[in-house]
């Protein structure tokens, strides 16, 4: 690695970009534990005389975290766990497999990556919600999202990288293809494994639009659905709206913050090529 | 006779036959939540497509091309695509100069790197529905922003001020973005040749000048993935509209071609319109990726 010099221009521009980046994240924060919203200057820092978790705890009586909490769990959980076995599957099969229709499916995969789903919400909402009736349902809200073809394409990568002759020899030893997969190749490629999980777990955790439409039943809806609804319906009559509003929005971002920033070697697009070559 | 029967197998399932088995789930996943559903898009974009009661048998008449003639015809909907218009007016450039110029500021022996690349891409990973409520609290009529600028603060503020609802929405996206783009340009900036910047450096070119004349073009491919992105990103809009605009407002001035498409289909039922909608975009998305494809091949 080159000498590490100090680069005036340089290290100012990165200070700025993180001071844009970060500063919402730290106000979110300030903002949730403000007994009073102060919205001027001097209320950005953290005044002991106005602080409280009273927001939490109000927050909390509204939305019930326990139970939205845990349909964001389900609904993310439910996503991974399709992902990871039907995908690591499908991926291993595009990457080392030779049967007919490869080709087909592998275009396929790319075709659905550039079709954002969002654009058929209205006949997944007639096929889900009024033909098969799981509205209000955790199977209805992970249906679409089941298995990440972005996951899926990144297992292919991986198992691509691979040596062949890793496989050739347990081919000529008589392994069945599922014993190669699980005893030879995933051990291999465990590290990158767990980037596509912390990538695909963002998605159905972060997902807004599509269990929004599927769930009215308050008791149903994941965190992100029930914040929402509550700052559009009633944060405006609130007495404290935004502080309740905050200490919500602080309740959403944390285990996803919390996990990016534990696992943030993890992220990184020229990572997951060494990681597997290593 | 087992070798030609193996034969006629690998001719009629390929050699490795049990990798259909692998890929059954997956295939059959993509059949029934995109085929199948693009399939009843096309069906329910030509016909007078509405909600009914579960069970009741009504009809729904083929209209043709009716639900497309009233997309392009319906004023609102009209203004949904000229607000994705401003919102790629602004986020584009906005995040190839942004992205470009802190990735390579970032490409180098740097202290605080990894302070620095985590700060960049903590939005991109959190919920929308959490950091627009610090938008909200920032960019209201009496929030922090406004008491800011004191005077200088807009009037009709920021969120429900028709000529600035939509670029308030585009820089809160490209904000939000930033962070995955930044990493997309760090990747392709490891690919630009070395030797480019040293003999840039030998002909005496600035920092500045191999900047324009080494890394920009370096990065090209990059940039047209950029343009694809905030196209599909646009063609998606819907939680921001929703929420930090409280519905596309005002007077549908931030609305987006998934908003309507929501109200349209899910509020007022009219969900043959809603499909054309959908429809429209996925055509110009997908035009948008072939012409990406061209693009890039061409060189």
């Amino acid at each position: 690695m080159a000498t590490r010099k100090f680069h005036p221009l340089r290290m100012l521009a990165l200070a700025v970009g993180a001071l844009m980046f970060l500063f919402p994240f730290y106000y979110m924060l300030v903002g949730s534990l403000q007994d009073e919203p102060d919205s001027t200057p001097a209320g950005a820092l953290p005044d002991p005389g106005n602080l409280t978790l009273g927001n939490y705890a109000d927050i909390d009586e509204r939305l019930d975290l326990g139970t939205t909490l845990l349909n964001s769990g389900i609904f993310t959980g439910g996503v991974l766990l399709c992902t990871v076995v039907f995908g690591v599957l499908a991926g291993y099969a595009l990457a080392r497999l030779h049967f007919r229709g490869r080709a087909l499916l592998f275009n396929l995969m790319l075709l659905v990556q550039v079709i954002p789903f969002q654009l058929l919400t209205i006949p997944l909402y007639v096929l889900i919600v009024r033909t098969y009736g799981l509205a209000d349902t955790h199977l209805g809200m992970i249906l679409p999202f089941a298995i990440n073809s972005a996951a899926v394409f990144v297992f292919r990568q991986y198992f691509l990288q691979l040596p062949k002759e890793l496989f050739e020899a347990a081919q000529v030893d008589g392994a069945s293809e599922l014993a190669i997969l699980w005893r030879i190749a995933l051990p291999l490629v465990k590290p990158a494994l767990l980037t596509a999980v912390l990538l695909t777990f963002i998605g159905p955790w972060n997902e807004f639009l599509w269990p929004f439409l599927i769930t009215k039943e308050a008791d149903m809806q994941p965190l992100a659905v029930a914040l929402a609804n509550y700052m559009s319906n009633v944060a405006a009559r609130a007495s404290n709206p935004y502080g309740a509003l905050l200490a919500g929005a602080c309740v959403l971002a944390a285990p996803v913050i919390v996990l990016f920033v534990v696992f943030q070697r993890r992220f990184v697009a020229t990572n997951l090529g060494s990681s597997v070559k290593g | 006779m087992t070798r030609t029967r193996r034969g006629r197998r690998a001719a009629l399932l390929g050699r490795q036959p049990i990798g259909i088995a692998f890929v059954t789930p997956y295939a059959v996943f993509l059949a029934a939540v995109f085929a199948y559903p693009l399939g009843i898009a096309v069906y329910m974009s030509f016909h007078d497509w509405f909600f009914a009661a579960p069970g009741a048998v009504v009809d729904r008449p083929f209209v043709g091309l009716d639900n497309y003639a009233a997309v392009f015809t319906d004023p609102a909907l009209l203004r949904s695509f000229l607000n994705i218009a401003v919102f790629l007016v602004i986020n584009v450039p906005l995040t190839v100069g942004l992205a470009l110029v802190l990735a390579s500021a970032l490409n180098a022996a740097i202290p605080f790197r990894t302070f620095f690349r985590v700060s960049f891409y903590v939005p991109y990973v959190t919920a929308s529905v959490a950091v627009v409520g610090v938008w909200l609290f920032l960019f209201n009529s009496d929030g922090l922003v406004n008491t800011v600028l004191g005077d200088l603060a807009p009037d009709p503020s920021w969120l429900v001020n028709s000529a600035l609802a939509m670029p308030v929405v585009a820089i809160y996206v490209t904000w939000k973005q930033l962070g995955f783009f930044i990493l997309l340009y760090l990747a392709a900036l490891q690919n630009v040749p070395k030797e480019l910047y040293e003999s840039a450096a030998v002909d005496g070119a600035s920092r500045v000048r191999s900047f324009w004349t080494v890394t920009v073009p370096g990065v090209r491919p990059a940039t047209t993935l950029v343009v694809l992105l905030a196209t599909i990103t646009g063609a998606n809009l819907f939680t921001e509209p929703y929420l930090l605009t409280n519905g596309g407002g005002p007077n549908g001035a931030s609305a987006s071609p998934v908003f309507l498409m929501y109200q349209r289909g899910i509020e007022q039922g009219e969900a043959g319109l809603a499909a054309a909608i959908g429809m429209v975009l996925v055509i110009g998305v997908l035009a948008i990726s072939l012409v990406n494809r061209y693009l890039l091949e061409r060189d």
